[in-house]
């Protein structure tokens, strides 16, 4: 076995400029599709653990109906109990409790309608990136009552700033009229229109007050340790659920599908990338089957030889796969060392594309992104590449099981 | 008037490790006209002689001279334009271009130099039907015997009115009859154009042809006669 | 002659020459067919924020992108009329809308929306709005109480058409006014979230609601030739005083939109180079191939008298024809297949939420562009014919007596 790869490896190298230019090309393949998919995963993290972390959690107990609807009747009657589940599942590292309801703000010259939610500015700190975000004023305290963040799109808008008043006007959950006077402690921004636009936060227990929730919430949000827990524990929470809520009122939905666009978008953009990828390893392997090709014309006469000497056809195959395994596991290996070192120095230091960060901040993603560079990533490129470009391989070894020693010896 | 003439030419190749004399101080003087052969066993430096003077190789040390043009000073292109205008060739094998037809052939050195291609195909078609190929014209090299391929090669050589034409063992790889008759059309070139003919050869058939013998033996002439009147 | 040699120079080995001619035939189709499926995606971006209402060009009241307030609307219409008949192209249409933001509500529900007053025939020739509706009918110059919404905000508001649906807004006095409108129509748009914001009304009882007597909010222009929009917008903003208002193309008004399309311009070229790399490897490979099988010919051509200079232009003329060839299927291919889906465009339903996530449409239309074609083409092209360079070069090289002695 080992005179058959030396012979390979020699053969490999008798014409040395037609070697380095197939194996470049596999490796140039490798490289890209490791650096590319690196990328996406690593921005497909940033993309999920942003959105996250932005608002939505990784889980959130709601009553049934209420993410669809959205209709302020249908509450969390209970959050405490749901809390104490919650506390019982050690890959919970956070939760908090919401309330929303859409009212009327007006300041003195301006009146739009917007969402109000309620926050427990202490808890609601360790779920979400919201104090992050205050680009004036403070963040909510806890003792605070009617103190309100407002969006910075909505604060202009209404021409208030830190300090002005403004007034809230809706409807309680009892249909009662819910209205009271509030002031604007904080303005913050994320930086995408609907949110800065839309929405004001006040404190969870002035929430409640103003709006007779009779200490109802709508959502518990919760963040899980890692997004591998989460399905894990969405499990338990469903389970603690069944033991508090006999009329099946409550269901606790995951990030997924809390946001079904932000998968869906991540699928679309993995399988338009992997179209990509794939029509581009088709012309490589079209780029460098010539090679392979080549040794048939090249060494028939050599092959008559061999045959003449004793050598079955199957040796011969096995001989012309060794030397093309051999030179597409080259490329495809330098490929990969290449491709980790490009991808590894990005990943250290990002990647900004100059003119891109007011639109990835619209979809809530900063404006550097790292390649993560990651098993996966490096076997599913250079698996492709491999993969296909083998299949090119083998097509002129197979040709050659069906020389005969005569002809080939015969052949100029 | 000498057309050719060579002053103590030498040259020395390097094989590996060892050096070659090929030429070892080789002198001589071709008048225009001639039906010459140089002849000599293999490694004589015959072949080379012959490179030298069509300007395909240089001399390491010597003067030659061919039509006025002193081959040491001058640079490729100006050899280059030597060949194209001055000096037909005739190779022992691989005359043609393959995916051309012989008319084509024949045609492309008028091409390279510029005759328009009304008259080029005119002069091709002529000189195919003096080397006996007459409706042949359009037909490739594999398409054509060993025979008919050289008489092409020898009909391309001539077509364009060079001073000389060098012939490297031109019927090495034909039998007898076919080797014969591509020496009389050559002759009849020969005598009817005054075109200098210079072969390289060990074949007794082309020695017997030529006017004039040169023998050549470890690159030195050891002998120079001529032969017939 | 010369092309005539290059030309069976290549086909002297079939197969080679076929293989290479698919690498760069494939290459080339995806070069345009790709290309095109992502203009494609980057024109609905366009033609979605132009026709959800922006139109090419708006006109303002200075003061209003800012602050898109009742307070901040064009009291006299008449001026702005004057000057869009002054300057408009006779092709071009506009419509005006008062627009402001409302709070809609029923027994049941309240939402945030964006009430836009329209005239009904001039708008339905500029915007979408004319010719979706999906169920009931679209407005009449006399509806006073008539009111469209958006599928995706009937079902949210579980309510029908006939049905009542109440408007709240502020108008010019700084007071709150509301109005109960009955739905007439529902229309369907390419995004949910362009149903659940636009709710329709006929502009005089927007007008009427805000008190704003004959004030607007906003006129919008299309034009029949898109690219004019900047000139057409200078020449209005030379013809409106300045300080009362503003006039901006749809580049500005959608600026998101105009940095995607950046982007895929950036993308796309960057795909075009990237398939060239994988295909050159090939050709250069391929010709050296071709080059070193040759060896005693190119020896033969310098023997004859050929220039080094000129055999660099045979070889060459050889890659130009593999070339010119593989362009030419492979653009073929490329627009014929372009040509097969663009009547039904791309159906991306299945992943409707997650196009809608990014602001697309469901459907996607590819769209072949000519500088795209003409860049595609030219990289191939040209990059093909430098890395056949070095093969030609080398193939210059052979001296007459390597070659002739080459074995």
């Amino acid at each position: 076995m080992s005179i058959d790869l030396t012979m390979a490896w020699r053969n490999i190298w008798r014409h040395p400029r037609r070697a380095l230019l197939t194996i470049a090309a596999i490796a140039f393949a490798t490289v890209l599709l490791v650096f590319m998919l690196s990328w996406q995963f690593g921005s497909y993290d940033t993309m999920i653990n942003a959105a996250v972390r932005l608002h939505t959690g990784h889980l959130q107990v709601q009553a049934r109906g209420y993410h669809e609807q959205q209709d302020m009747h249908l509450v969390v009657s209970d959050p405490t109990a749901v809390n104490r589940i919650l506390e019982g599942i050690p890959e919970v590292t956070a939760h908090t409790a919401r309330a929303t309801a859409f009212s009327l703000v007006s300041s003195k010259e301006r009146t739009y309608g917007v969402a109000v939610r309620g926050i427990d500015p202490v808890r609601e700190t360790q779920v979400t990136t919201l104090k992050q975000l205050i680009r004036e004023g403070h963040y909510l305290t806890e003792g605070d009552t009617n103190a309100a963040l407002v969006g910075g799109l909505l604060a202009k808008n209404l021409r208030v700033g830190v300090g002005d008043e403004v007034v809230l006007l809706g409807q309680g959950r009892d249909g009662s009229i819910a209205a009271t006077v509030v002031q604007v402690r904080g303005i913050f921004s994320y930086g995408q229109d609907e949110l800065d636009r839309n929405v004001i936060y006040i404190p969870l227990p002035y929430f409640q007050e103003v709006y007779s929730m009779r200490g109802a919430v709508h959502e518990v949000v919760a963040l899980c340790v890692s997004l591998e827990a989460v399905p894990r524990v969405k499990r338990a929470v469903a389970a603690g659920l069944k033991t508090i809520d006999e009329e099946n009122t409550l269901v606790v939905l995951d990030w997924m599908e809390l946001m079904p666009g932000l998968i869906q978008s991540i699928e679309m953009d993995l399988v338009s990338g992997l179209i990509f990828y794939v029509i581009l390893i088709i012309v490589v392997a079209f780029s460098i089957l010539n090679t392979f090709l080549m040794v048939i014309f090249e060494r028939t006469k050599e092959f008559g030889v061999f045959m003449a000497l004793g050598t079955t056809p199957g040796r011969l195959t096995r001989l012309l796969l060794l030397e093309s395994t051999t030179m597409t596991l080259l490329g495809t290996i330098i490929g990969i060392l290449a491709g980790s070192l490009v991808t590894w120095y990005f990943q250290v230091h990002g990647i900004v594309i100059s003119g891109t960060s007011e639109m990835l901040r619209q979809y809530g993603l900063p404006e550097r992104m790292y390649p993560q560079l990651s098993a996966l990533s490096v076997v599913v490129g250079a698996g492709l590449v491999l993969v296909i470009t083998l299949m090119t391989a083998l097509y002129p070894a197979l040709k050659v099981r069906r020389l005969r020693p005569v002809e080939a010896m015969r052949a100029v | 008037m000498a057309i050719v003439k060579c002053t103590n030419v030498k040259k020395t190749y390097r094989q590996n490790t060892v050096a070659v004399k090929a030429l070892n101080g080789v002198s001589l003087s071709i008048k225009k006209g001639e039906f010459t052969a140089i002849a000599g066993p293999s490694g004589s430096g015959k072949t080379t002689l012959l490179n030298i003077i069509g300007g395909l190789d240089s001399a390491d040390s010597g003067r030659v001279v061919v039509d006025g043009n002193v081959l040491n000073t001058m640079r490729q292109s100006q050899l280059a334009q030597l060949r194209l205008y001055d000096v037909g060739f005739v190779f022992q094998a691989y005359n043609l271009i393959p995916v051309l037809s012989a008319q084509e052939n024949v045609e492309f050195v008028m091409l390279l130099q510029g005759v328009p291609p009304a008259e080029r195909r005119e002069r091709a078609r002529a000189i195919l039907d003096e080397v006996d190929l007459r409706g042949m014209y359009n037909r490739r090299p594999a398409e054509l015997s060993g025979g008919q391929q050289q008489r092409v090669a020898v009909a391309r050589s001539i077509v364009s009115d060079p001073s000389i034409v060098l012939a490297d063992e031109p019927t090495a790889n034909l039998d007898s009859k076919t080797g014969a008759s591509l020496l009389e059309i050559m002759e009849a070139m020969n005598k009817k154009k005054q075109v200098t003919f210079i072969f390289s050869t060990h074949d007794k058939m082309v020695m017997d042809y030529a006017r004039r013998l040169i023998y050549l033996r470890d690159g030195r002439i050891v002998e120079d006669k001529v032969r017939k009147g | 002659m010369f092309f005539q040699l290059g030309w069976r120079n290549i086909w002297r080995n079939r197969r080679r020459t076929l293989v290479i001619l698919t690498a760069v035939v494939i290459g080339v189709w995806s070069m345009i067919f790709l290309g095109a499926l992502m203009r494609g995606i980057a024109d609905q971006f366009v033609r979605n924020g132009i026709a959800t209402l922006t139109g090419h060009i708006q006109v303002h009241h200075q003061g209003y992108r800012s602050d898109p307030a009742v307070q901040n609307s064009i009291e006299h219409p008449a001026t702005v009329k004057a000057a869009l008949t002054a300057v408009l192209p006779p092709d071009a249409r506009w419509a005006p809308r008062v627009r402001v933001s409302a709070v809609a509500s029923n027994a049941r529900h309240s939402t945030g929306v964006t009430m836009v007053g329209i005239d009904p025939p001039r708008e339905a020739a500029i915007s979408f709005i004319g010719g979706a509706i999906t169920e009931g009918r679209y407005l009449r110059d006399e509806d006073v109480y008539g009111i469209l919404v958006g599928k995706a905000l009937l079902k949210k508001f579980e309510t029908h058409v006939g049905y009542k649906l109440v408007l709240m807004s502020q108008d010019t006095e700084g007071e709150i006014a509301s109005r109960a409108f009955r739905i007439v129509g529902v229309y369907r748009a390419e995004m949910e979230t362009t149903e659940r914001q636009f709710v329709f009304v006929t502009m005089s009882a927007a007008q009427q609601m805000l008190k704003l007597h004959t004030g607007i909010s906003e006129v919008a222009i299309l034009l029949a030739v898109p690219g004019e929009a900047r000139q057409v917008a200078d020449t209005l903003r030379a013809e409106l005083p300045a300080d009362e208002y503003e006039v901006n193309t749809w580049q500005e008004l959608l600026p998101m939109v105009t940095a995607i399309m950046k982007i895929y311009d950036w993308f796309i070229y960057l795909w075009f180079l990237v398939v060239f790399i994988a295909m050159g490897f090939g050709i250069v490979n391929t010709t050296l191939m071709a080059v070193f099988e040759r060896i005693k010919e190119f020896g033969l051509l310098k023997a004859l008298g050929m220039k080094p200079s000129w055999i660099v232009r045979g070889v060459l003329i050889e890659s130009f024809c593999l070339l010119i060839l593989g362009m030419a299927i492979g653009n073929v291919a490329g627009f014929v297949s372009v040509l097969a889906l663009s009547g039904t465009g791309i159906d991306l339903s299945a992943l409707a939420a997650g196009m809608e996530y990014w602001g697309m449409s469901r459907v996607i239309y590819p769209h072949i562009l000519g500088t795209d074609v003409m860049m595609a083409n030219l990289v191939v092209f040209i990059l093909g014919l430098v890395v056949s360079l070095y093969p030609a070069v080398k193939a210059a090289r052979f001296t007459p007596v390597e070659a002739l002695a080459h074995t």
